[in-house]
């Protein structure tokens, strides 16, 4: 007999759909799969056999052929156990045919008969929605992330012997036996809104690295942060998603995709809050930017939408740095695979923290005892392509001893998100019906119609290109940080002052070769 | 000793551009034939008596292969390059070099000879000076440029390159004395200095064309740039430098040593607070040093060649602006420690783009990203 079970598979944090098809006829007994197969799918076998077996059910010997359609699309992951087990027991007769019909159905299993969780499940069922199919069975775990797309019944299942009992079920006893998951979407983001996270007024002193910070977060600008060891630079920089606009929807749903297909999602719903990835320096390119041998989301993807932050930025290998640079460009990832591209997607912030100087202390020239030629060396050390993305570079001294005794006094992060967030919905006017969406991505093209300068400007921009050797790229940089400077004050013109202020922040490297 | 012959120099050129023996060697060569002529003739048992075997060895195997032709070609070939020389003895060698212990035998140079009739003032420091320092070597620099003073120094990082450089700039001259072939230019960094001087003073030194720069060449080149001025100034030393060994050396030739003073707590003054204590003169700014020194020597400075000052920054300060201005200091402060200081507080923002302006009207300068100072 033949029948045909509604399966995904993940292309990316996209999913397409599969047909697990299983035919089993008369002839020398033996079970094959084929269908462009990794090495996990093709173990499949073993875990289906062994599962149905403790779940009393007695395989005939018959000529068993499955397939997993379309045939040229590669299949990865353990989420292919539970359909194929169910299409055996259909093929074999043990359902009466099309109980199954229009379910789409996602698990691994144990060899006792659990399902286990997979990954990737958000994007197989969005997808599942998208073309009409109105149910599916997920692992009892993931059902939470199923659940969030509207209009589609997702049902969470502990072990096969509860999915055999349901597709056996009559219709109106189906709810009782594996309820139909209900997530209010609201709810979640309201309640997470509330939790006190770390706040920027536990920060004391540092008002200039504050303020750019907020700079930065408002323009979604890159940022790095000079200054000597336990400064603060960490402890900002873990304060920034939370200055962020909170997610919108359609990009929660895009970061909880990720983080489903990375596998780190676990059983929560959605991800309300904006990611912060830290990654330790000796962290190797692959997984920085994604791929391997199974493709995965990097670090970078799963930083989209949030902030990567780099501490001690000079320890890290160049080649995992320079493998950042397109992805940073393009704001995703392409992996190439034989049987095609996969795409992550990788739209951060990024955040830099560094030493100014070996020793750390400059220009303290009573602490640093560095030479010239030893700053001008560590400062080399540093990958040049990642110090031109940055537009901001502020310096933390360190902390005193008065201003650690001193009353948290700051502004709070719900103060510093509310200035961010206004600054935000300038910028979404401004580029309505344009491929940007921050000050941070404005190209050196389109300076002179979003970053208008007037007469007077003009001439304090030549003064500043003059006075202090700047090059073209920085020319611009300070005009795009000027530019949100302006939008954080709530101005539609930028002024002289704002550029000044952007000056003041123009990257390190410039102020290194002084 | 008397003019010496054209001839006579050719020899001398050669013999002081074997680097090996260098020092006393050399010397002792020329005790023993005056006229350096005969070292040709020298036999090779007569060269084992007089130096070591292996420089014995060696001199006389050059001797055998070297040729009074060749040796004429080479002088020419140097100065096809631009490379003059200068032996002691001769006319034209610093008459200032003739006073120290151990003058140098014969001088490379391109661009020009100190004038030993005018006064010159040799201004010397550290590496790595601060903001403090690079301050006070500029603005010596650029008074004794005004002033028609050449400096001499050794072409170096910090002290020495700043105070060289502001001299030319501000029009005057300026002579570097270096530690390695005057076809080398060392450091790096001092290109642009090094091709100025050509034009506008001159590189000097004892070492042959391609001797690179050994640290054991330093020593004896500090020797030269206190043997050709008639003063040093050390701007900033910090405890153990090879400053204090230029300054011992001063003090052997006879030379004034002024000392420029630092804060007791910055490390780069230690050396020169302690000279103070042990009796140098003290510099604090360049008017009274030089009226002092004129003094002292009762000697006019040659061709009052006041070029035009640089033109002062007559932009007048804002009002708004002066308490941020007053705050800044010549060591580096952060925009949080000028804030601090202020008597009515202002955010932070309109600091940071006060003194923004400030670096424009070019009275402040941002030493790094988050520090400030005085120009």
């Amino acid at each position: 007999m033949y029948s045909t079970i509604l399966s995904g598979a993940l292309l990316g944090i996209h999913a397409s759909m599969v047909q697990v098809e299983v035919d089993a006829t008369s002839g020398l007994p033996s079970m094959s799969m084929v269908g462009s197969l990794g090495s996990e799918v093709k173990e499949s076998r073993e875990r289906v056999m062994a599962a149905l077996k403790n779940a009393g059910i007695d395989i005939p010997p018959k000529h068993i052929t499955i397939n997993l359609s379309p045939a040229d699309l590669r299949k990865e992951g353990t989420a292919y156990d539970l359909p194929i087990a169910i299409g055996m027991l259909e093929a074999l007769g043990f359902f009466p045919e099309g109980s199954a019909k229009g379910i789409l159905f996602l698990g691994e299993l144990g060899l006792n008969g659990e399902i286990r969780a997979v990954r990737g499940v958000l994007p197989i069922v969005r997808e599942a929605a998208a073309i009409g199919i109105s149910e599916c069975i997920v692992p009892e775990v993931n059902a939470a992330e199923g659940a969030v797309i509207p209009g589609i019944r997702v049902r969470g299942a502990k072990d096969l012997e509860q999915v055999m009992v349901f597709l056996l079920a009559k219709e109106k006893e189906r709810e009782t036996i594996l309820p139909v998951k209900r997530i209010f979407v609201n709810n979640i983001f309201e309640k997470d809104h509330l939790q006190a996270g770390n706040d920027f007024s536990e920060v004391k002193g540092q008002e200039t690295a504050k303020r750019g910070a907020k700079i930065a977060a408002a323009g979604f600008h890159n940022l790095l942060m000079l200054g000597p060891p336990g400064a603060g630079k960490s402890m900002i920089a873990k304060r920034i998603p939370g200055i962020m606009p909170p997610l919108t929807l359609d990009e929660s749903l895009e970061v909880t995709a990720i983080y489903s297909v990375a596998g780190q999602l676990g059983e929560r719903a959605l991800m309300t809050e904006r990611p912060f990835q830290s990654p330790h320096h000796t962290i190797s390119s692959p997984a920085l930017t994604g791929g391997g041998v199974v493709p995965r989301p990097g670090i970078i993807s799963l930083s989209h939408r949030g902030v990567l932050f780099l501490d001690e930025l000079p320890e890290f290998q160049r080649a995992s740095l320079d493998s950042m640079r397109q992805p940073m460009e393009d704001k995703q990832v392409q992996i190439t695979r034989t049987g095609g591209n996969l795409i992550y997607p990788s739209d951060f912030m990024l955040v830099c923290a560094m030493n100014p100087c070996p020793c750390g202390y400059f220009p303290d020239r009573n602490r640093c005892r560095c030479t010239e030629p030893q700053i001008k060396r560590y400062a080399g050390h540093v990958s040049g392509p990642i110090l031109d993305r940055i537009d901001l570079c502020v310096e933390l001294q360190a902390v005193g001893l008065e201003s650690l005794q001193k009353e948290a006094c700051g502004e709070s992060s719900a103060e510093m998100r509310r200035q961010v967030e206004t600054a935000r919905k300038r910028q979404e006017e401004r580029f309505q019906g344009t491929a940007y969406r921050f000050n941070g991505d404005i190209q050196a093209a389109d300076m002179d119609r979003f970053c208008y300068l007037g007469e007077a400007e003009k001439r304090c921009m030549k003064k500043l290109y003059e006075e202090m050797g700047l090059s073209a790229r920085s020319y611009h940089r300070i005009r795009k940080v000027a530019r949100t400077i302006a939008d954080l004050g709530g101005e539609d013109h930028i002024r002289t002052e704002h550029l000044l202020e952007a000056a003041m922040y123009r990257p390190a490297q410039e102020v290194w070769k002084a | 000793m008397g003019d010496l012959q054209k001839e006579q120099v050719y020899y001398i050129q050669w013999l002081t551009s074997n680097y090996e023996l260098f020092g006393k060697l050399q010397r002792r060569i020329l005790e023993a034939y005056p006229d350096p002529r005969e070292i040709f003739q020298v036999s090779k048992e007569r060269w084992e008596e007089l130096l070591p075997e292996k420089q014995a060895g060696m001199i006389w195997k050059r001797c055998q292969a070297e040729s009074f032709a060749a040796m004429q070609e080479q002088y020419e070939k140097l100065l096809e390059h631009g490379i003059y020389y200068v032996a002691h003895g001769q006319e034209e060698y610093p008459k200032q070099l003739n006073e120290i212990p151990d003058p140098p035998l014969g001088l490379y140079y391109r661009g020009r000879l100190p004038d030993g009739d005018s006064l010159s003032v040799a201004v010397i420091g550290s590496r790595d000076c601060s903001e403090y320092g690079s301050y006070v070597a500029r603005r010596l620099g650029t008074y004794l440029g005004e002033q028609g003073v050449p400096v001499i120094s050794g072409m170096a990082r910090g002290i020495d390159g700043i105070s060289q450089q502001a001299a030319l700039e501000a029009g005057g001259d300026s002579f570097g004395v270096l530690g390695c072939g005057v076809d080398v230019c060392y450091p790096q960094s001092n290109q642009r200095l090094y091709q100025t001087l050509m034009g506008q003073g001159g590189i000097l030194s004892e070492y042959p064309p391609g001797i690179q720069p050994i640290a054991r060449n330093f020593p004896a080149r500090n020797r030269i740039v206190s043997g050709l001025a008639m003063a040093v100034v050390v701007v900033e030393a910090a405890q153990k430098s090879g400053t204090s060994i230029t300054v011992s050396m001063a003090l052997e030739q006879g030379r004034e040593v002024y000392v420029v003073p630092g804060r007791i707590t910055d490390r780069l003054s230690d050396g020169c607070n302690r000279l103070i204590k042990q009796g140098a003169a003290v510099y604090t700014d360049p008017e009274g040093f030089l009226e002092e020194l004129q003094e002292t020597y009762f000697l006019q400075h040659i061709s009052p060649t006041k070029k035009k000052a640089k033109k002062a920054k007559t932009t007048d300060i804002r009002e708004e602006l002066l308490p941020i201005w007053k705050q800044l200091g010549l060591s580096p402060k952060t925009v949080e420690e000028i804030l601090g200081g202020l008597a009515d507080p202002i955010s932070v923002q309109d600091c940071t783009i006060k003194l923004m302006e400030l670096v424009l009207l070019g009275r402040a300068k941002q030493v790094s990203a988050g520090h400030f100072c005085k120009t």
